[in-house]
């Protein structure tokens, strides 16, 4: 068995504790906006095929780097490879390895509950509050979301929750309310960050000959920023 | 008083053994950094005049120099800044900034530089060391063989240490102060009377005439203290002498020797002990303990000496390596930090960032949390630390080793190194694909039919390691040669006899020898063998170009693959090189460590079959080449730290840069996620580390108003310097490479 694997990042510093070695798995059922990564949509265009085997291989070889870190699975949406990802946490768990998953939630089976319980920490994105927005924004539905994060609250399964904010798209005052209410009942959520979105993947776009629809939308200026973190924290949120 | 009340310990009293003194003695600090205080009146009273007087000396490239007088220990007399304001005095000639000349290293140098800045050369001075006195370079040039002369020319073997001083040796400036100049006049004077063998064998004479020279350069260090108004010929009685008495024999060694490097060693948790005794007994407050530190420091950041455009453009930025080495565990697992290694930080906020002294780290994961956490937070703020890996050369070296220049360990006082340049690894690998001949000068430089040349279209990978193995043969004979002579003449026209006389008479001497573009070769490799090389010639048949018909993964992105190359082609070079004949019996060593002069060699050097253009800079020391590693900066700092140390025991050098956002998301994270590289790093047996964080816009910024930014500093390879007295072509070259960045 092989996992499609679009590329590593050695010193993830963003993706979880401490340094993270993140591997961007190849494959995505959303269709988010602002993507910065959508040559990871497309499941066949990987540029790595590896083992789990393999890829403990590379893990181990920067061990003395991640001991107050760990490893990342990305995307994509890492959790479209559960039976790679099972297998590859196996190993880290013998070695006592930290294993987070960065996902949307979007898909709960019973072979990624197998993955959920060998996971430490989920790293979740939450893109959206209002089911019609979160639809706009991602192509997809918001319920399964809401349905894993029940489940990870059932499990205890400890979380980072991000939001990405995008003037015009996810920063209307009302929902940002609303979302901070939403996470606040959680009781998992060990940190929330929120991440102002960028014109960095634009260029990407242009490469598999998609059309980008958010060329005209700015980053969120240091107000815009600081306004949601105030939303945020008024809820009692544990933003970094 | 009695200078030794409240030390404890015999075994360094009854014979000279600094190392004993320290570990009976010091006090460990495991706190932070909350007692540290900040400048007083009188330093940034005396570091604003000094600052101004840096603005003229950036504008007409030097302040002073003087003409006529050649520097000895005590040739200039008294100088100061500002002598009611100065705690710790002492300069190196009679007015700060003012450099000093010293024409028995080669006369044409002096000549040249003071030409270069507008000054003339006494004709007296001119006439005694063109007309009766010999200088090291001519010296060395009288010796040189054809070959030597070939390889040197045509930029097969640059920098060596044939016109300009050697240095990096490092005089133990500390042993002035516990014992005082007596002490060490008597030690020398009882050896010397000792040596009276039946048989005076050539060795022997040598030692005699030695150890007489430096008797003489300790008695005129003790008349040049006496013209600053102090007797040093008895053990210092407080902190503040202590700092004193160092300063002084540190101060005879740089106006004795112009060194290339001239280190400072590791004083910093000695001076620890003195000032802890004047804080216990009340005579020194913490305020006045960071005063003096303060000021001897900024006596170290004035250190100059004159030096010719030529040698400017390899080594850029006027570095004298005032290396000082903190921290460190000993042998029995106690850490070394002491609050004076936080006050030696600390300097870096009361008088802002500096490139000197060359403020080195010796790393274990065991240090402190706090101070590991100090460090990462000074690196972030200031750029200006590089580090080292304690627990890679401790083993060999004991807990009482310092760094001479950039990344070469001795132990102080016991070891000296007989310093080498480098050798060019791919002008080297492009020899052997054209049978010896020079790709750009087209002369013949290997002698003929040494190897042949490559014939075939596409680079063989068996034929060409093969030939390679041959080149390097003649490259590590002609080295060792060139060393030999340089050395020797060093030796007979310009000794260091201070530097020497702060040593034990009997010490272990190294030599040590260089390599530079190990990643252009790594990487030519890797391309030979798992990609595909077709060859281009000109019309003379040489090979001038190379085309990468299927590509490899270069050096820096952790592949075993290639990154066996590296590590097998040191490993290959040094064994060459130690089936020779030293100079003095040393002992070979190897670095790999090009300094700045990464620039000035890849100007040399034609296209290489890594696809590199021609004249494009090497990267620097063990750096992969500047945006091949693409995995990230873990990945890149994996493949570095499998470069095996036992075969470059003279340093493996990675000057490493990345953007304070990649680090982490607020100034607490940054900080840990760098102690976490560091530790990794280390952990995986690296042995060097400069830490750049900046971004990119700051340094194009700098270059275009580089008025704004007078103290910014960055780490290049094993040492540091003022972005702004960089030239142009290093400050784009700087600016060119990788700096590891969040995706």
């Amino acid at each position: 068995m092989t996992g499609n694997i679009h590329s590593f990042e050695s010193f993830g510093t963003k993706d979880g504790p401490g340094i993270r070695f993140v591997i961007f798995m190849q494959g995505c059922p959303l269709r988010c906006l602002y993507c910065h990564n959508p040559d990871t949509w497309n499941v066949k265009n990987r540029a790595y095929e590896m083992t789990p085997e393999e890829v403990f291989k590379e893990i181990n070889k920067v061990k003395n780097f991640i001991r107050n870190g760990g490893i990342t699975i990305s995307g994509g949406e890492p959790l479209l490879q559960p039976d790679f990802i099972l297998e590859l946490f196996k190993r880290c768990k013998e070695e006592g390895i930290h294993t987070a998953i960065d996902t949307s939630g979007y898909l709960l089976n019973d072979k990624i509950k197998d993955v959920l319980a060998l996971t430490d920490l989920v790293l979740l994105d939450i893109k959206h509050i209002n089911p019609n927005k979160y639809q706009t924004l991602t192509a997809k539905p918001l319920e399964p979301t809401l349905q894993f994060i029940d489940y990870l609250t059932e499990t205890e399964k400890p979380m980072w929750v991000r939001y990405v904010l995008v003037p015009g798209y996810s920063n209307d005052e009302a929902d940002l309310h609303q979302w901070a209410k939403y996470v606040s009942t959680l009781p998992t959520v060990q940190r929330v960050d929120i991440l102002p979105f960028h014109q960095m993947g634009i260029h990407k776009w242009e490469q598999i000959g998609a059309k980008y629809q958010l060329k005209e939308v700015l980053p969120p200026t240091k107000e815009e920023i600081i306004q949601a973190e105030t939303i945020f924290k008024s809820y009692g949120l544990p933003l970094i | 008083m009695d200078a030794y009340k409240d030390f404890q310990g015999t075994k360094w009293q009854e014979t000279i053994d600094i190392n004993d003194f320290i570990l009976k003695n010091y006090t460990e600090y495991t706190g932070d950094e909350k007692f540290l205080e900040s400048s007083t009146e009188a330093t940034n009273k005396l570091w604003a005049e000094l600052s101004q007087m840096f603005v003229e000396e950036k504008k007409k490239g030097i302040y002073d120099a003087e003409t006529k007088m050649p520097s000895q220990i005590d040739a200039y007399g008294a100088g100061y800044i500002d002598q009611k304001l100065e705690k710790i005095v002492g300069l190196q000639t009679d007015k700060p900034l003012k450099r000093a000349i010293f024409p028995n290293g080669g006369l044409r140098m002096v000549q040249q530089s003071l030409e270069e800045y507008g000054y003339q050369l006494d004709p007296v001075t001119t006439e005694i060391f063109s007309k009766y006195r010999k200088t090291h370079n001519e010296g060395v040039f009288a010796a040189y063989t054809d070959s030597i002369r070939r390889a040197r020319s045509n930029g097969l073997l640059t920098g060596l240490p044939d016109a300009y001083g050697r240095g990096r040796i490092i005089g133990d400036y500390r042993r002035v102060a516990l014992y005082g100049v007596d002490r060490l006049i008597n030690e020398r004077v009882k050896r010397f009377q000792e040596c009276d063998p039946i048989v005076m064998t050539d060795d022997l004479i040598r030692l005699r005439e030695e150890l007489s020279s430096q008797i003489e350069a300790l008695k005129a260090l003790k008349r040049m203290a006496e013209s600053y108004g102090f007797d040093i010929s008895n053990p210092a009685n407080n902190a503040k002498e202590a700092i004193q008495w160092t300063y002084f024999a540190y101060l005879g060694a740089i106006k004795d020797q112009n060194g290339a490097a001239m280190s400072l060693g590791r004083v910093t948790t000695f001076l620890d002990i003195y000032i802890e005794r004047d804080l216990k007994n009340g005579t020194l407050t913490e305020q006045e303990a960071q005063e003096l530190m303060d000021h001897f420091v900024m006596k170290l950041r004035i250190v100059r000496f004159l030096r010719t455009n030529e040698y400017n453009e390899l080594f850029s930025g006027d570095p004298v390596w005032v290396t000082e080495s903190i921290g460190g565990m000993t042998n029995k697992g106690r850490s070394m930090v002491t609050k004076n290694s936080f006050r030696m930080l600390h300097t870096l906020y009361n008088l802002g960032p500096a490139p000197e002294p060359n403020l080195t780290v010796l790393w274990s994961d065991r240090l402190p949390e706090a101070w590991k956490k100090y460090c990462a937070k000074v690196s972030i703020d200031t750029s200006s630390l590089q580090y080292e890996n304690d627990d890679l050369m401790r083993p060999q070296l004991g807990d009482d080793y310092g760094i001479a220049c950039c990344v070469s360990p001795m132990r102080i006082g016991q070891q000296m190194q007989f310093f080498g340049a480098r050798a060019n690894l791919p002008k080297s690998l492009l020899y052997t694909i054209n049978g010896g001949k020079d790709e750009i000068t087209k002369k013949q430089v290997l002698p003929k039919h040494w190897v042949e040349k490559v014939s075939g279209d596409y680079l063989e990978f068996d034929e060409v390691w093969e030939k390679f193995d041959r080149t390097l043969d003649w490259v590590a004979e002609t080295y060792v040669k060139a060393l030999n002579i340089i050395h020797y003449m060093h030796d007979k026209y310009s000794y260091e006899a201070l530097e020497m006389a702060l040593h034990d008479v009997d010490i272990v001497r190294t030599q040590a020898f260089g390599v530079s573009g190990l990643s252009i070769i790594a990487d030519s490799f890797a391309a030979i063998k798992y990609g595909k090389v077709r060859i281009v010639r000109d019309e003379d048949g040489d090979a001038v170009d190379y085309v990468n018909e299927k590509d490899y993964v270069p050096f820096g992105n952790n592949d075993d693959n290639t990154d066996q190359f590296a590590v097998q082609i040191v490993e290959l070079f040094m064994n060459k090189i130690r089936k020779r004949k030293m100079y003095k019996n040393a002992t070979p060593t190897q670095s790999v460590l090009t300094i700045t002069s990464n620039v000035v060699y890849g100007k040399k050097t034609g296209n290489t079959p890594d696809g590199r253009r021609g004249g494009t800079p090497f990267a620097p020391g063990a750096n992969p080449m500047h945006g091949r590693d693409t995995k990230g900066a873990v990945a890149s700092l994996a493949s570095v730290s499998k470069l095996p140390f036992e075969h470059a025991n003279d340093g493996i050098s990675y000057t490493f840069a990345i953007t304070p956002n990649t680090l982490g998301k607020n100034r607490d994270e940054e900080a840990q996620n760098l102690c976490g590289l560091l530790d990794g790093y280390f952990l995986q047996t690296g042995h060097h580390l400069n830490v750049n964080i900046f971004d990119r816009q700051l340094l194009i910024d700098a270059m275009e108003h580089p008025e704004q930014y007078p103290q910014l500093t960055i780490r290049v390879s094993g040492y540091a310097v003022n972005f702004v007295r960089l030239t142009r072509e290093q400050q784009l070259d700087v600016i060119n490479r990788t700096i590891a960045t969040a995706i």
